[in-house]
């Protein structure tokens, strides 16, 4: 299996989209690929929009902006409208439709709907929407060795915040199991 | 193998400087370094540094000067309209042979510009970081791993030479993160610092640290033997990488953010059958005429790269020399360019070729 991906995270600030980007690019550290990992960044704070990109690869990153993606993680809808149409024929898309009402019209591309806000809130995973989405993200692609994903988390989440490792890793869980 | 971490490029910047052995930073905030500084403000107080927030970039890089002239590793770090305010100071450590380490984490200018990525302060980092007759080093690094390198050789340089030296990175390199193992690096044989002004105890006559020179002559001597190490400097520090470079028609020259889509484009372009290959120039100045100039005796065509209306292309016409074709394609302003933009223009230059 070739490991060379190219994704693009986009939504609200505060949404955790950094996070998730660190957190893919951490678990492809682990994992022994070579990673980048590029925010937008700016005047961006809660409520407006960000934006990352991750690439991971066996071969060293050139570009590390991500113009066409191969993985869409949209969690907003103003993300998904600015960002569909650049993505690759055959790019896994990933849409949070508790927030985005709108559907993918491609038929080139693999869609899924995830309800990650709901469903966050239904299993007490307030905030966490982004790591649902990571998990689901991994069961469609398996970006990385599912080791290195709690791996990526021990790196990603500060000693001080320690006790927030274990709804992260129910996040990713529950992800996986849709 | 140390364990790789991941690290923002601004952040890279930071620990190598502390591993370097630097414990003064002085700077004023702006973006896109501002985690640079903010790195050193967490760290400097819990290993018995500096860390100090000035009153303005004039006031930082003084202290600069300050520090530099007791002997001591110092650094400053600003971006594009922040290094505009240091350049009378960089002139001033210039002139007075003292080492420092300058970094400027570009944006877009001219004025206050923008705050995304930019190449536009080259000329002003490689001809003219302020009044005079002088050089920096300056040195462009292309990924994290590279900003932490490069920093500590900046150290070793601005010492071994005693000249300001700059680091010219962009808001991307900043901004990214990239894992960063700390490796084995080659010592260099640093002099001692004789002539600092760091207290004589009675044992050795005053040093002086100072760059007025009521005398034409006497400033005109000192300056010749200035230019005499900067030839050294030009013979024994030019640094380029060379990508797919051993049988390429088409020689794309770009440095740091830009080398990388550069190196984009040439994949597909090699992919395509096209012989296009890179010359990365890692020091700007010295500029790596020699790997240049070797490269114009089979190359058919250069292409430079940058985020300017044209800036280090100069340097390669330069070099080149009229011997070969030289042309340029830049966005500017904070606008990355895409591989598929250098790819389109090395595939016209490749079918004007044929």
């Amino acid at each position: 299996m070739s490991k060379s991906y190219n994704m693009l995270l986009a939504g609200f600030g505060g949404q955790g989209i950094l996070f998730a980007g660190k957190v893919i690019a951490y678990a492809g550290l682990m994992d022994g690929q070579e990673v980048s990992w590029l925010p937008s960044y700016g005047p961006e704070m809660r409520g407006g929009t960000a934006n990352c990109s991750v690439c991971l690869s066996d071969e060293p990153i050139g570009s590390p902006q991500v113009l066409t993606p191969d993985v869409l993680v949209a969690m907003n809808q103003p993300s998904l409208e600015k960002f569909v149409n650049d993505a690759v024929p055959g790019a896994v898309i990933l849409v949070d439709s508790s927030l985005i009402e709108k559907k993918v019209e491609r038929e080139d591309v693999k869609t899924f709907y995830i309800p990650a806000t709901a469903l966050a809130e239904e299993h007490n995973l307030k905030g966490l929407a982004n790591i649902i989405l990571i998990g689901k993200l991994f069961k469609e692609t398996g970006f990385c060795e599912e080791a290195a994903l709690e791996k990526a988390l021990d790196k990603c989440i500060p000693p001080r915040k320690a006790h927030l490792k274990e709804p992260n890793m129910k996040a990713i869980q529950l992800g996986m199991s849709l | 193998m140390a364990e790789r971490v991941l690290m923002k490029g601004n952040e890279a910047l930071g620990e190598a400087a502390l591993q370097a052995g630097c414990r003064h930073f002085f700077g004023y905030p702006i973006t896109p370094q501002t985690e640079l500084a903010a790195y050193m403000a967490k760290r400097m107080p819990k290993i018995g540094g500096t860390y100090l927030q000035a009153e303005s970039e004039v006031a930082a890089i003084n202290m600069v000067l300050g520090a530099s002239s007791a002997g001591k590793r110092v650094l400053t770090s600003s971006s594009s309209p922040g290094i505009s305010l240091k350049t009378e100071g960089i002139s001033y450590i210039a002139g007075s042979d003292l080492p420092a380490v300058i970094v400027n984490v570009q944006r877009g200018g001219p004025g206050l510009g923008g705050i995304q990525p930019s190449q536009a302060d080259y000329w002003q980092a490689t001809k003219a970081t302020g009044h005079g007759d002088f050089q920096c080093i300056v040195l462009a690094p292309s990924t994290v791993q590279e900003m932490f390198d490069l920093m500590m050789d900046a150290f070793d340089l601005a010492d071994l030479y005693r000249t300001p030296t700059m680091i010219l990175a962009d808001g991307a390199l900043g901004q990214m993160m990239e894992p960063v193992e700390v490796k084995e690096r080659p010592k260099r044989d640093i002099p001692e610092k004789t002539w600092a002004a760091n207290g004589h105890q009675g044992k050795r006559k005053h040093n002086v640290i100072n760059s007025l020179y009521m005398s034409p002559y006497d400033l005109e001597r000192l300056i010749k033997e200035r230019f005499a190490r900067y030839d050294v400097i030009k013979e024994k520090e030019q640094r380029a990488e060379l990508y797919n470079m051993e049988d390429a028609d088409i020689v794309i020259v770009a440095y740091g953010a830009t080398s990388r889509v550069a190196k984009s484009a040439v994949k597909e372009a090699r992919a395509k059958g096209i012989k296009a290959g890179i010359i990365r120039p890692i020091t700007l100045w010295p500029f790596p005429n020699d790997a240049i100039q070797q490269a114009a005796k089979t190359a058919k065509h250069f292409l430079a790269v940058e985020m300017s209306m044209g800036q280090m292309v100069d340097d390669v016409r330069l070099a080149v020399n009229g011997v070969k074709p030289v042309s340029f394609l830049g966005r500017t302003g904070g606008v990355i360019p895409t591989p598929a933009e250098v790819l389109h223009e090395i595939e016209t230059i490749a079918g004007g070729l044929k």
